[in-house]
């Protein structure tokens, strides 16, 4: 008998070994792969995912941690509302480049908004700050995130 | 002015939908149950020859691939080809590649990587490149006349100035996938250039044309990082999917991408100055760039280094004595400024303290020596075009207040937060230096006007990051007068497009958009209504041009320039060094910006690389040739929480060489940021500094008064 836990709303049993990574568990396993492998060392957040609404490092969860808990990828949260306000927030703010963070910058978006749903701009460079961009210089995205909270007011 | 407002206004991006969503795949979400799996055995020591090798005995299903794979020629094609696909007898350098494990399972690869032994004999490795004795490219330039300059000189500086290594950390690591069918070969993967990719595959395979293909498939970030790595990695799983008759997908990780593919070259730079009447009358400049083990892109990195050498200034007698030096350590490459920012670097600091020296306020002597339309360039050759210089000074100083935080900053008390301001003028040489782009690339553009009308545009230049997805069609739509729904940008894939040259040397826009102008304009004349007509057309040289030669560094050695300013201001912690950057400030002449929101980007998105560079990213080796950080854990890059806002804005300075007024944009924006900060952190700590980058450590150090 594998993992049992829940994956974008529905119960899933893994294969794999508790031991194994969350990122490659949804990658190779669940065919997820909007959840991108950065470093494998909980440093870039590219493969950001909500666990239970939070935001972590799915390089950094053995999927023996997860029966009972609740992993969204952004597979899941593209049907929300939400994900509607921040994508079209960020399209304005021209926030997307080469996008391999983006997906994890949207999950990371989410979190904090989620927790604040008006924050400063301090506080959203506190906020993003596990999920490195290499392409922006961080201002589009920052912007995307103030224009989703105004915008998607209510949503939060 | 008017004329470009239409073609500057944003528009949505046309890669934003999949990448935002997730659904967008990149080469390591291409997955497949036939991939075969590729790993690469590196050479453990910096020097030696191979002696033996053994290996444990392979499960089915797995093999080994080597340099007696590889059918054609052992080399990769870059520009010389001494970089071998796999190692024969000799390593050169900590990672050099000797051969590759191929199966199934990753695990599995991993164990037998790890129960592969190579026995080596060790050689005597080199990795100082000031004492290095081979030197793969050796550059002169001289004009006026040098001796005497500084014979009459009232005054003579002379310093020396040094840059480090800087990764690219592009989000997306490396990653390649050959594939082989019937005889054909596939190469598809995270790349910038098609057909160099293709050029270099087809030469270690030997094999026809139509026996391959190179396909780009959507790339996280390159920066320079992908442009002459994918040849080699290219060539590496071409050979095994040639041998495996199945799949092979190589997805590095980080630590192999930051250990082992190419870095900026670091940079030792003597400037000599004569000065006569408070005026420069000479530089004698001697520049050394560590190459590391094999030349890949050295020539024209250093190249590019050395015209730059004399910075924004027009200086009478010069002299740049220039080399790349062979070290045993990871061959360094393309990184956005293509040797640029160490010359830069050097210079702008140089000017500063020889304004300095001589009680000048150094944007005032800066400003008093900067070139203009007409004056004669490093080489010779002429500012042909407006030089906005003035406007770019004039604008940074309404937005960032430089010149007053810099007079306060000069009587701030000693305190514990002690803050600076400085400075910076730079510019970038747009598209291939010299004749690169009539004799080399001869760029090749189609267009397909469509009998529904649609339109087809088909080049082997790479979106990676840069917005060229979106910048291409809104071209090719606004040239045509229709809508840019209408304009589809084909994949690259050299089954399909022409050859329209790499995507590299910010040299995209101006050099290919220029190419599809004309095209889309040659279309528009002949296409009727439910008609398919195409349009190819070439790379055209302007006539403006003096000719360059390579031989003796004279004639204009690009058809234009793009010019910049950066302000960078920040506050030191005078007990623990540590610095915060409160401001950064760049004004840009790119001409004018094809979408304005996608050059803002680009702008905004290099300064803060060159913080980085500026400011926290190193490469240490041990005395062994072992790179000691190379993960995300200790290589850092700047965080939102590192970042200040940073400010971009363009002066309008439309170009005559260009499509629509462009000219280069996406290098341009690192290549002035280091100077502006080292600059700013010499005034918060209050003493002359020679490095970039200017670490926490060098800060302490220089505050208790050592050498920084």
């Amino acid at each position: 008998m594998g993992v049992q836990f829940k994956l974008n709303g529905r119960m899933v049993e893994s294969a794999s070994s508790p031991a194994s990574r969350l990122l490659d568990v949804v990658r190779n396993e669940f065919g997820l792969t909007g959840a991108k492998c950065g470093c494998k060392e909980g440093e870039c957040g590219a493969c950001s995912v909500l666990l239970d609404g939070l935001l972590v490092n799915s390089c950094m969860v053995a999927i023996g941690t997860l029966p009972g808990h609740e992993v969204t990828t952004i597979e899941g949260f593209r049907e929300t509302a939400r994900f509607q306000a921040i994508d079209e927030a960020f399209a304005k703010a021209n926030a997307v480049q080469c996008g391999f963070c983006t997906p994890g910058m949207v999950l990371a978006a989410e979190s904090l908004l989620n927790q604040n749903p008006h924050p400063t701009e301090a506080e959203i460079r506190d906020g993003i700050s596990g999920n490195l961009c290499r392409c922006t210089g961080y201002n589009a995205i920052i912007e995307g995130i103030k224009r989703a909270a105004k915008e998607g007011e209510g949503l939060w | 002015m008017e004329a470009f407002e239409a073609i500057k206004r944003p528009m949505k991006r046309r890669d934003h939908d999949g990448k935002v969503s997730g659904r967008t795949r990149y080469t390591d979400d291409i997955q497949s149950p036939d991939f075969l799996c590729g790993k690469i055995l590196r050479s453990a020591i910096a020097h030696g020859r191979i002696v033996e090798i053994s290996a444990p005995e392979l499960p089915d299903g797995y093999l080994i691939v080597d340099h007696r794979d590889v059918k054609g020629d052992n080399e990769v094609h870059i520009v010389l080809d001494d970089t071998p696909v796999f190692a024969e007898d000799t390593v050169e350098f900590v990672g050099d590649p000797i051969l590759m494990v191929v199966g199934p399972d990753e695990r599995e690869v991993d164990r037998i990587l790890k129960e592969i032994r190579v026995r080596y004999e060790e050689l005597p490795a080199e990795l100082d490149p000031l004492t290095a004795t081979t030197h793969f490219f050796e550059y002169k330039i001289e004009k006026g006349d040098i001796e005497k300059a500084f014979r009459e000189a009232d005054r003579v500086l002379e310093e020396t100035f040094t840059t480090g290594h800087q990764e690219h950390v592009h989000l997306e690591t490396n990653a390649m996938i050959g594939e082989w069918a019937d005889g054909k070969v596939t190469v598809r993967g995270s790349l910038q250039c098609p057909y160099y990719v293709f050029r270099a595959v087809r030469k270690a395979l030997g094999c026809r044309d139509s026996d391959l293909n190179v396909i780009q498939e959507p790339t996280g970030g390159a920066f320079g990082g992908k442009e002459d790595y994918p040849s080699i990695l290219g060539c590496q799983v071409a050979v095994a999917a040639v041998k495996a008759k199945r799949p092979v997908k190589a997805v590095f990780s980080r630590q192999e991408d930051i250990a082992y593919t190419p870095k900026r070259h670091p940079s030792v730079c003597r400037y000599a100055l004569a000065i006569k009447d408070n005026r420069v009358t000479a530089m004698d400049i001697d520049v050394t760039y560590d190459a590391g083990a094999y030349t890949t892109l050295s020539a024209v990195v250093l190249q590019r280094g050395s015209i730059g050498a004399d910075g924004v200034y027009n200086i009478p007698n010069l002299r740049v004595q220039s080399r790349a030096a062979k070290t045993n350590s990871v061959p360094n490459g393309a990184f956005r400024g293509f040797g640029g920012p160490q010359t830069f670097f050097a210079v702008e600091m140089m000017m500063e303290h020889a304004a300095k020296a001589l009680g000048e306020e150094p944007l005032d002597f800066k400003l008093r020596h900067a070139a203009k339309q007409g004056d004669e360039t490093s080489t010779q050759g002429l500012y042909h075009f407006h030089v906005p210089t003035p406007e770019i000074a004039a604008r940074l100083e309404e937005l960032s207040h430089y010149r007053e935080k810099r007079e306060a900053y000069a009587h701030q008390p000693k305190g514990r937060y002690r803050r600076g301001i400085g400075f910076s003028l730079v510019f970038h040489g747009c598209a291939f230096t010299g004749n690169g782009e009539r004799d080399l690339i001869k760029s090749v553009a189609r267009i397909r006007g469509n009998a529904d009308g649609t339109v087809d545009v088909f080049t082997a230049n790479t979106e990676m990051g840069q917005g060229l997805e979106t910048t291409f069609p809104k071209l090719v739509a606004a040239r045509l007068g229709i809508p840019v729904e209408r304009v589809r940008l084909a994949q690259p894939d050299t089954d399909l497009v022409p050859d329209s040259g790499p995507t590299v040397a910010s040299r995209s826009m101006m050099i290919v958009g220029l190419i599809l102008r004309r095209a889309a304009d040659k279309l528009k004349m002949q296409w009727k209504p439910g008609e398919t007509v195409t349009v190819e057309e070439h790379y055209q040289h302007p006539d403006y041009m003096i000719p360059f030669s390579l031989d003796d560094f004279k004639g204009d050695a690009y058809p234009d320039y793009s010019w910049s300013g950066n302000v960078v201001e920040v506050e030191v912690d005078a007990l623990t060094g540590e610095a915060r950057t409160l401001g950064c400030w760049g004004v840009y002449d790119i001409g004018v910006p094809i979408d304005e929101a996608v050059c803002h980007g680009q702008m905004q998105g290099g300064m803060l690389q060159g913080l980085g560079y500026a400011s926290m990213e190193q490469i240490g080796y041990n005395e062994r040739g072992v790179i000691r950080n190379d993960h995300l854990s200790d290589y850092i890059i700047p965080t939102s929480a590192d970042a200040p806002p940073l400010v971009s804005d363009f002066v309008l300075n439309p170009a005559e060489f260009g499509p629509m007024g462009a000219k280069g944009a996406g290098e341009l924006p690192h290549v002035g940021v280091a100077p502006a900060y080292v600059l700013a952190m010499e005034q918060a700590v209050g003493r002359p500094l020679y490095k970039a980058p200017c670490t926490t450590e060098d800060a302490l150090n220089a505050l208790e008064g050592g050498e920084a």
